[in-house]
């Protein structure tokens, strides 16, 4: 996994609430076998006007003028700012690749779908919660100036704005220690293997039909 | 002793061990696996050169991408290669590994969480994960179960556990008897209707209380379907006579003196009497009447009997947005009665509506009645092989032709929209699945959630009707 330490990048606003996996990755480009190519695709249906079919190319797809991510001052956004409730719905963890792909590297919410939020982490991609109200002035800010930008310094845990303005988030000390490493959680894991077998051990005299071999 | 919630007992049960800085391992018991969220994992698991920690906790199914018409061709027989490639690609994988796995030939493949409970390889007191967000269903067994993305599915293949988090505590109660015609369905929507889709989000929800222990092992599993809907990703149920009925006897379920000390063990899958929960949201079960989504959230839910909301009445900036975009999508004027909505099509199926009672509460009300003419199609889809089988011997089948209604193959179909089976722009359908998102069931499609009685109800209106009056 790509480690992530601190970056500075262009905001784009998602100025909704309630967007679900099925909104950031449609379902016809979960047919992919592979984890990577879904940034043409991301926000399929808000983006094009057509609908994306998969294995197709982009070029030439009519565009949504009106959508965020069309528009020229937020070319080259890596960080998204959103609303309460950001990647409800399907566990899909083609979401947040799609995002990845497409150049997002931080999203910012109020609050985040439990799922979601939790494959952010395992991709490389960090999902940042702050106060509404917070949230509420960066939305105002980026509406206000082009090529607004806000500076993410995860060891410090702190979103800096670019007029100087500081804010701390929480981060949980596992995921933060994977994520500044670039970690594999699996090589963790597999650190304490002993300790899951010898769990096995005790489980499978306790609970022994939870080990038995199905007659399928 | 503290007193503890079944979340607690379930979560302390799996506890490998707990790590200093909060996270913790948990045991995974049992991991179902389908088409769409696996071959990311089995390839990660190539690359690394890793093995599955324990073959035999794994069960696979392809659900999301088979056609619900004519399987004669197998795999090969599916007409978009993407879908092929992802179905033979789960074959391939389980094959290599040596995983069981319910092929798309085998009677007993189904929708994943449809096959598990049904073969009892489901049991009381497991942690069941799959790279599906509606494995919550599993934990109307008493079961922690949740979903999980592909990474998760990597790490479970590979260890056995996950990294977690303990969840907080909520209980759902729904006090009381439901009124006669009221389903599983119309009471999580009531419920998520009352808390939002956000109102579980960092919970494991219980849900209890006499309506909810009144649902068979079906309504239960329809309720707990529907938790991560509400935000949370898991749901459970405490273990009652009727789960250990329903388990009792199926391929999976412990057999002989095995089973004995296995429902010993079960009698304690429930939260102590004093036990305290961070949250607790309590309902009328008389209070609750059918339900219809009218927008675009699982939350913009209403009785049959109201009328569409209308977004001058909203005081909260965000919301009162959110009604105005999801009535655009949704082709809906403000205060227009929800009965008024006139339906294109029907969808009658999913994880958490294609079990065999939902299939006879649909076939009791199209019985000797024909599907309305303005109806584009009302397709009936079975959760599983095994249930098709089943409805076909109870002549469910012949009700359904016989009405108008299209009889299928098993698989996730019009839910999701990842085979063939799909809305049209602007087309509304009554739907017994689970989610309403835009686009969820085909590019531009408009989805009401319902009941299988009243996606029935509907389909032989033409526009929703409430059940209880339904005397066409």
């Amino acid at each position: 996994m790509r480690k992530f330490t601190e970056m500075n990048g262009v905001v784009a606003p998602m100025d909704r609430a309630n967007v679900d996996t099925d909104m950031i990755i449609p379902k016809q480009f979960l047919k992919s076998i592979k984890r990577t190519g879904f940034g043409k695709n991301l926000f399929d249906e808000l983006r094009y006007l057509d609908e994306g079919k998969p294995d197709q190319s982009c070029e030439g797809r009519p565009i949504n003028e009106d959508f965020v991510l069309n528009q020229a001052r937020y070319a080259g956004s890596s960080v998204l700012l959103a609303r309460q409730n950001f990647g409800c719905g399907s566990s899909r963890e083609h979401a947040p690749w799609a995002l990845e792909d497409f150049g997002f590297r931080v999203i910012i919410a109020p609050s985040f779908a439990d799922i979601f939020f939790n494959n952010c982490f395992k991709n490389g991609l960090l999902p940042i919660v702050l106060d509404e109200a917070i949230v509420d002035r960066l939305f105002s800010d980026v509406a206000q100036t082009e090529g607004y930008s806000l500076g993410v310094d995860l060891i410090k845990q702190q979103v800096t704005t670019p007029n100087g303005d500081s804010f701390r988030f929480d981060v949980d000390t596992f995921r933060k220690h994977c994520l500044v490493n670039g970690l594999d959680d699996i090589g963790v894991t597999l650190e304490d293997a002993s300790a899951i077998k010898s769990y096995e051990e005790r489980r499978r005299k306790s609970a022994p039909w939870l080990f038995a071999s199905s007659n399928a | 002793m503290a007193t503890k919630t079944l979340y607690d007992k379930l979560w302390d049960a799996h506890l490998v061990k707990q790590r200093d800085d909060g996270s913790a391992l948990i045991y995974i018991d049992r991991q179902l696996l389908h088409e769409v969220t696996s071959p990311q994992a089995f390839e990660g698991l190539r690359i690394a050169g890793r093995q599955p920690w324990r073959i035999d906790a794994n069960l696979a199914t392809p659900d999301h991408n088979v056609p619900t018409t004519d399987r004669s061709k197998g795999v090969q027989g599916i007409a978009d290669p993407v879908s092929r490639i992802q179905v033979q690609t789960l074959d391939d994988n389980c094959d290599e590994f040596g995983i069981v796995e319910f092929k798309m030939a085998d009677k007993r493949q189904g929708v994943v969480h449809v096959v598990g409970p049904e073969q009892g390889a489901t049991l009381p007191g497991m942690t069941v994960v799959c790279g599906d967000s509606h494995t919550s269903t599993h934990g109307a067994f008493g079961a922690l179960a949740h979903g999980i993305g592909t990474s998760e599915v990597e790490h479970v293949l590979a260890t056995q556990t996950l990294i977690q988090k303990k969840m907080k505590n909520m209980l759902v109660r729904v006090n009381g008897k439901v009124s006669q015609g009221i389903t599983g369905k119309d009471i999580i929507l009531a419920i998520i209707g009352k808390i939002g889709t956000a109102g579980g989000t960092g919970y494991a929800i219980e849900f209890g209380g006499e309506a909810i222990q009144d649902l068979s092992m079906e309504g239960r599993m329809t309720v707990c379907n529907m938790a991560i809907e509400a935000g949370a990703r898991a749901g459970m149920i405490a273990v009652d006579q009727t789960t250990i009925d329903y388990v009792k006897g199926r391929p999976f379920s412990p057999k002989g003196a095995m089973w004995d000390k296995a429902v010993e063990a079960w009698q304690d899958l429930k939260s102590d009497a004093d036990a305290e929960f961070d949250k607790v949201v309590e309902l009328n079960g008389l209070d609750i009447q059918p339900q219809v989504t009218w927008g675009t959230s699982p939350e913009m839910v209403l009785p049959v009997s109201a009328k569409v909301p209308n977004p001058a009445h909203e005081q909260d900036a965000v919301i009162k947005e959110g009604i105005e975009r999801a009535l655009q999508y949704m082709g809906l004027n403000a205060d227009m009665p929800i009965s008024d909505i006139q339906l294109d099509r029907v969808f009658i199926g999913s994880c958490t509506n294609s079990r065999i009672e939902d299939l006879r509460a649909a076939a009791k009300i199209v019985k000797g009645r024909t599907v309305a003419a303005s109806l584009k199609q009302a397709l009936v889809v079975p959760g599983s092989g095994l249930v098709k089988a089943q409805a076909e011997q109870e002549g469910l089948d012949r009700i359904f032709i016989e009405a108008g209604l299209e009889w299928r193959e098993p698989g996730c179909s019009m839910c999701l929209a990842m085979n063939a089976d799909k809305l049209g722009q602007g087309e509304h359908c009554a739907s017994t699945s689970n989610r309403n998102f835009e686009g969820r069931q085909g590019f531009g499609g408009r989805t009401h959630l319902v009941s299988p009685a009243m996606a029935a109800a509907a389909a032989i209106a033409g526009h929703f009707v409430d059940v209880r009056e339904f005397t066409v």
